[in-house]
């Protein structure tokens, strides 16, 4: 776990996994694009996460193409969240994205010269995300 | 082939031929594949498919790549779900690396497609598969879920 702590301690290895994260499955010079860094630098960024398992390189053909292997952030995840937890952490996150984008329209709607209807969208996404996280 | 994928990664105490022989025998997938069997030539082009012990298809292809205890591509369809077999061909990876005195395989399995229902059928499934052969060659047992057909984890 050590390796997987010290992989993810850097901004840049972090970015090149964000970046598997959209499309998995790419060569080095597709990763180089990503990272205002030499190519030598990327490729020791992707030795280190190959290490800590949190990539997988297959290769095919002539190239080496890296895959972004979830079991490692998942071992984390499962060791210190619960599964009661689980769940309150993900109503709480959808409550949180819920709200941002509520405020993003009340914004809106305010410079549209309306009145503030904050309090209201609120209670709106708080019963709506709890009827969705019931459903499940 | 890069829309949606499973991959996994496992590393076994055993050497890289026992384990390719394991992917590959029918005295191995029997044991730890619910009793079903692969066909094929093994070289490049050659048709390759799965097999319950009833005798039905289950999975079909060819074989693309192949470096005998070392990588395996695979071109593969399911054909026994409709669901699944509309979406068209995956592609399958299998990776072997000696690592000291274990393998690491890596596992991958891809699919053109967005949201694709066999991806997510093969996700649930490969997890028990993997971790049954990684019992047998280490303990010559493999998971008793895993030993008959049909189960939930060769769906």
């Amino acid at each position: 776990m050590d390796a997987v702590f010290k992989a993810l301690a850097d901004p840049s290895r972090r970015t090149l996994l964000d970046e598997l994260r959209k499309e998995n499955g790419q060569t080095l010079s597709e990763l180089c694009e990503h990272l205002e860094t030499t190519r030598q630098a990327v490729t020791k960024h992707l030795v280190l996460l190959e290490k800590a398992s949190l990539i997988a390189v297959v290769w095919r053909g002539r190239e080496k193409l890296h895959y972004l292997n979830p079991m490692p952030l998942h071992e984390i995840y499962e060791r210190w969240i619960g599964k009661y937890e689980r769940h309150r952490l993900q109503a709480l996150s959808d409550l949180k994205k819920g709200l941002e984008s509520a405020r993003h329209t009340a914004r809106r709607i305010r410079r549209g010269g309306q009145k503030k209807t904050k309090p209201k969208k609120a209670k709106h996404v708080l019963r709506r995300t709890r009827d969705r996280r019931s459903l499940k | 082939m890069k829309k949606d994928q499973f991959v996994y990664v496992t590393y076994i105490r055993t050497t890289p031929e026992k384990l390719w022989r394991a992917l590959i025998e029918p005295e191995f997938t029997r044991k730890f594949w619910c009793n079903t069997t692969q066909e094929s030539e093994w070289k490049p082009g050659a048709s390759w498919k799965i097999v319950a012990p009833d005798g039905m298809l289950t999975d079909s292809g060819e074989v693309l790549e192949i470096e005998p205890h070392r990588r395996l591509v695979l071109k593969w369809r399911n054909e026994f779900r409709p669901e699944l077999k509309a979406e068209g061909y995956s592609r399958l990876t299998y990776q072997l690396d000696k690592e000291g005195k274990s393998v690491k395989l890596i596992v991958i399995h891809e699919t053109e497609k967005e949201g694709s229902k066999f991806i997510r059928a093969v996700s649930t499934g490969w997890p028990h598969i993997l971790a049954s052969l990684k019992s047998l060659l280490e303990t010559g047992e493999s998971l008793e879920e895993t030993r008959e057909w049909p189960r939930e984890a060769c769906k």
